[in-house]
């Protein structure tokens, strides 16, 4: 079972209609019909979810762990993007 | 006394269990996670029609005997699945072809059963109606990918065709009892859903580039309780415990 025989898929599930696909872990499968098949079994087995999506995990280009302080840090310090200046009316409730 | 509604639910609950034991048995075994999952589903699967059909079973004997006692108390002569259930399991490519020529006609046969007069029979038809859809998809999905993969997923699922191939010919039979039952509308003419399967088979293997072996003689006996030396042998392991525990519960 070489990797180019039984590449790696990553699997997104909607739980509900109008919610969007999360990702839920992935799965080996040669194709993607039978990657649709093992997403399945292997992901709703207690009525997770109403649509699958699969991707091959190679499709996914992903940031690199080493570039988190580069990337994510100074979004903290930015503290006016952050909409926590604002008094809401009660009537509004849970926003 | 044992009336044909009976006998028939029976028969039916036997043919969902002894596949479903045998699909289980590959927990563990199974060539990938991902497949072992898939094959853990589909029997559970069937071994929950089998608890339905067995409940209703005991249901209309009204002897008061529950799906545990209808699985597990009676012995071998006793079991009207068909053979091909019960072969063993053999390779992975010996129960993906079985799984999709019993597949491929079990969905007919749900389907058509949807319209029994037994309203019971009628509702545990529409659910595993859509439970073996999916059946035959994997196991289509399955073969089409050993049929026309390696030249040893090949070799293998030409072997394992042709072993299966004279076992297949029980599906089609009607035991008299369950003739009189289609007549009234209860049962479904096994022998009529013949040209569907064929069908469906015949799709499905000529996308896995695979050849339909010749009808020939064809094996029988499971109706009747005349099975292969393989049941004995997974009824001694799959009842054991209720055997030597009876009365517990889990």
């Amino acid at each position: 079972m070489t990797e180019k025989k039984m590449p790696l898929w990553e699997v997104f599930i909607r739980s509900r209609n109008g919610l969007a696909h999360q990702h839920c872990g992935s799965i080996h499968a040669p194709d993607a019909e039978m990657a649709l098949i093992a997403a399945r079994d292997v992901y709703t087995r207690r009525g997770e979810g109403l649509s699958i999506w699969v991707v091959p995990s190679a499709a996914i280009v992903a940031s690199d762990p080493a570039d988190k302080d580069m990337l994510f840090e100074p979004t903290a310090s930015k503290v006016y993007r952050h909409p926590t200046f604002y008094e809401i009316p009660e009537e509004v409730g849970h926003m | 006394m044992s009336t044909p509604l009976f006998a028939y639910t029976l028969r039916l609950a036997d043919d969902a269990l002894v596949l479903g034991h045998r699909l289980s048995e590959w927990t563990s075994r199974a060539p990938t996670l991902e497949e072992e999952m898939a094959l853990a589903n589909i029997a559970l699967d069937l071994i929950g029609q089998a608890r339905v059909l067995y409940s209703y079973a005991g249901e209309v004997e009204g002897r008061g005997r529950s799906e545990d006692d209808l699985a597990y108390f009676r012995d071998e002569a006793a079991f009207g699945n068909l053979l091909v259930n019960e072969l063993p399991n053999g390779d992975f490519a010996f129960t993906v072809v079985r799984q999709a020529l019993v597949s491929a006609f079990m969905l007919p046969y749900w389907t058509a059963l949807t319209a029994s007069r037994d309203a019971t029979l009628a509702a545990i038809a529409a659910k595993a109606e859509k439970e073996v859809s999916y059946h035959l998809r994997h196991a289509a999905e399955w073969l089409v990918r050993l049929g026309d993969g390696t030249d040893e997923s090949r070799r293998r699922s030409i072997a394992a065709l042709d072993e299966l191939w004279p076992w297949t010919g029980e599906m089609f039979e009607m035991p008299d009892d369950e003739r009189a039952l289609a007549e009234a509308g209860i049962a479904v003419d096994r022998a009529a859903l013949k040209a569907e399967w064929s069908r469906t088979v015949d799709t499905i293997l000529e996308e896995a580039t695979l050849d339909r072996p010749r009808d020939g003689w064809m094996q029988t006996g499971g109706r009747r309780g005349v099975h292969t030396e393989h049941l004995g042998s997974m009824l001694a392991v799959m009842q054991s415990l209720a055997r030597a525990h009876p009365g517990a519960t889990w």
